[in-house]
């Protein structure tokens, strides 16, 4: 709430008080028991937002505290993973990378679906992990989901450089790469991999509230869940039957959209696009509406 | 003057044991009940929060039907026993959780300050953290940076302003966090016991700003605190909280005085509690300490300007001979510091007797300040062996007698001890 608004009300109350003793007051706050399904708080939450900025702020800043090389370790982490998954997938295992260099073929994957991961990954814990501070403080809770995923994209876009430099370098010493007009679908692409993240972290961290059970699925179903998504193969590579099933996963269409664009191999589909929209609208909004509920009593079960 | 929060009949209903799987079948049961469109099967049950009782149902009633209204402006206390449900409420009316039945209904900005210094980072310096823990208890980025020169001021840390405070004492942080909240413009501040920590001249500035807060800002305050001087000082109206139901609310004296009778409701005198850190070799032990008028009616509390007696037990481990026992009393302040310290060797009395027996000690006029006080004992065999030292044997509650003959109490939250004067003029 604004400043001036405040004072503009207090002011207003006095005189006009005697008249209202027994009228319908004016509350600023009503807490109830449960609040509607659908009644989420958009507006608070956008009162909010000097909060997110300062979660974000902390996120970034106190990683690599006390480090010598400091944000250059974000680097490390997908240049190790590339390497090994150019020896382990394509020089042992030679799987198909499309006829793209393994660096740029494994990168691009790697990064993308490291986003999602850790969006995931971190938002799903967001109740438990910071049930102290909740359990002291009142604000919208769906700030700490949020700021999780725009720190990610900090993150995220850092790691992108390193693969747009690769990409660069590869655009002007081979021909094996072809990128075309896809290539500006990305910004897109990303905020449907957030979206998902997001939603699915939030359900997840409303769901092991009370039961924690499901937490132990998350740890290994995010790494079970690469491999049906194609980050070290291609879809080219699969049977109709394989991808007729993959088809459903609307991660995949994100990767090889992205895959296209920059790199010109990849299956393309403004269907699977539609239906990669449709299935985060209704993540996201279910994530909401379940979140909206559980934060009004979680601090009683966590 | 309007109301600026308005609690109806709030309840808050928890479940006793673990969450696990047995918990589960009333989850459905109760998911089974709502799709249906039926009541809560569990929300007719339950039973008084009295926590010293067995437990007789799955669930309790932390808060049972709470009816409150406090007036804009107004600064109310709220006392009650450890697990009353005092800090239940704070956190219903902070929206930390929802009540189960209810409603609470509030005009203006609601900041709660359950705990200073909330969401602070370690690795990050003081200023960042200003605004982080400024920012989490709903600050905005502007109004911070308009405040920080008067934030840092207020905590004193201009040196350390950009050292990461986990290089900061536990005190330096509680400084700070206090700092950033005092600067909060809230509506409605609620407080619950933060004034614990810190050092003396911090406590008297924090205690001061929650003063000005209140009578110059117009703010409507919310105090929990088991200090009595500090409610006393703060807030001129007080509510009393007892296993989960409001007891009593109204002027801060009157409500104060009837939390400390029925705190100390003990017909036969109290047994000195069996978690009272005592030392000694044992020989003898005090069991039980009364508290007797001139007539040896047995008191709950003692009025001051009378005469008054305290009555040990003491218990003998063996059947044996003391030559020449000395025992002591003291009375200690909520601070720790002592009032008075009394020992039957200052008189040269020393007692001999065999097995058990109860010791006296007679106090003329008392002179001590309306007030709660905690009492130490001491027993030894001369200077030669220390029989039994007690530090927290009994509580003494003081009302307010007729010291000085005029029906003036002194200044009781000022000073303990009451002296008697005459005056002259030339």
């Amino acid at each position: 709430m604004n400043e001036a608004i405040t004072i503009d009300s207090t002011v207003a109350e006095i005189p006009a008080q005697s008249a209202n003793e027994h009228a319908d007051e004016h509350w600023d706050l009503v807490i109830q028991p449960k609040r509607h399904l659908l009644d989420i708080n958009f507006k608070e939450l956008w009162d909010y937002r000097d909060l997110l900025y300062m979660f974000v702020h902390r996120d970034i800043v106190t990683v690599y505290k006390q480090t010598i090389l400091g944000p250059i370790w974000f680097f490390v982490q997908p240049i190790m993973t590339t390497i090994i998954y150019l020896f382990v997938f394509g020089t042992i295992a030679k799987i198909s990378t499309d006829g793209i260099p393994g660096i740029l073929f494994y990168l691009s994957g790697i990064v993308m679906w490291n986003y999602f991961a850790e969006s995931f990954n971190r938002t799903s814990s967001t109740f438990v992990g910071n049930a102290g501070i909740f359990g002291k403080v009142y604000f919208p809770r769906l700030i700490v989901p949020l700021s999780l995923v725009a720190s990610g994209l900090i993150k995220f876009l850092i790691q992108f450089t390193l693969f747009l430099a690769a990409f660069v370098y590869y655009l002007n010493t081979t021909d094996a790469i072809h990128p075309n007009a896809w290539l500006l679908a990305t910004p897109y692409l990303i905020l449907l991999m957030a979206g998902l993240g997001l939603g699915f972290g939030i359900i997840f961290s409303s769901l092991t509230t009370k039961y924690r059970d499901l937490t132990f699925l998350i740890q290994f179903g995010v790494q079970l869940a690469m491999y049906a998504t194609p980050i070290i193969y291609p879809m080219s590579i699969l049977g109709p039957r394989a991808r007729a099933i993959l088809w459903w996963n609307p991660i995949a269409h994100l990767i090889e959209t992205m895959k296209y664009g920059f790199l010109g191999a990849g299956d393309v589909s403004v269907a699977g696009l539609a239906y990669a929209t449709l299935f985060t609208v209704i993540v996201l909004g279910a994530g909401i509406v379940i979140f909206n509920r559980t934060e009004q009593s979680f601090m009683d079960t966590v | 003057m309007s109301v600026a929060i308005k609690l109806e009949n709030i309840s808050k209903q928890y479940r006793l044991g673990q969450v696990g799987t047995g918990t589960i079948s009333h989850d459905l049961n109760r998911w089974w009940h709502r799709v249906r469109g039926k009541e809560d099967p569990y929300s007719q049950v339950g039973q008084i929060n009295r926590r010293d009782q067995a437990a007789e149902s799955e669930y309790v009633w932390a808060l049972k039907d709470i009816n409150l209204e406090v007036e804009q402006g107004e600064v109310l206390g709220i006392i009650g026993a450890n697990g009353a449900g005092k800090s239940t409420l704070l956190k219903l009316i902070s929206r930390i959780t929802s009540p189960t039945t209810g409603a609470i209904k509030a005009k203006g900005r609601i900041a709660s300050l359950l705990e200073v210094g909330t969401g602070m980072h370690p690795e990050m310096t003081a200023r960042e953290n200003i605004y982080l823990n400024g920012s989490i208890l709903g600050m905005r980025r502007h109004e911070i940076s308009r405040k920080l020169d008067e934030i840092i001021d207020f905590a004193g840390c201009q040196m350390y302003l950009d050292t990461p405070i986990k290089r900061f004492s536990s005190g330096m942080r509680v400084r700070l966090g206090f700092a950033v909240a005092a600067f909060l413009d809230p509506e409605i501040l609620i407080v619950d016991e933060v004034l614990a920590v810190g050092d003396a001249e911090f406590q008297k500035r924090a205690i001061g700003k929650m003063q000005e807060v209140s009578q110059g800002g117009g703010r409507t305050v919310l105090f929990v605190s088991h200090n009595m001087a500090s409610i006393r000082q703060l807030c001129p109206q007080c509510c009393w909280i007892h296993n989960g139901q409001l007891i009593d609310q109204g002027d801060t004296e009157e409500t104060l005085a009837n939390y400390i009778q029925s705190t100390l409701r003990l017909p036969t005198g109290a047994n000195v509690p069996s978690t009272a850190s005592r030392s000694g070799t044992g020989r003898l032990r005090i069991r039980r300490i009364r508290f007797e008028n001139a007539d040896g009616d047995t008191l709950t509390t003692v009025q001051n300007g009378t005469d008054v007696t305290i009555a040990m037990d003491c218990e003998a481990a063996a059947d044996e001979h003391f030559t020449s026992v000395v025992a002591s009393l003291a009375l200690l302040d909520d601070h720790d510091n002592y009032i008075w310290l009394v020992r039957s060797s200052f008189t040269r009395e020393y007692f001999s007797f065999t097995g058990s027996t109860t010791i006296r000690c007679h106090i003329h006029d008392l002179n001590v300040a309306q007030g709660t006080y905690r009492g130490v004992t001491f027993l030894s065999e001369r200077d030669n062996e220390i029989l039994d030292n007690v530090r927290n044997a009994f509580t003494l509650t003081v009302v307010s007698g007729d010291f000085f003959g005029t029906g003036d109490q002194g200044l009781p939250t000022r000073c303990k001890t009451l002296t008697r004067s005459t005056w002259t003029h030339s």
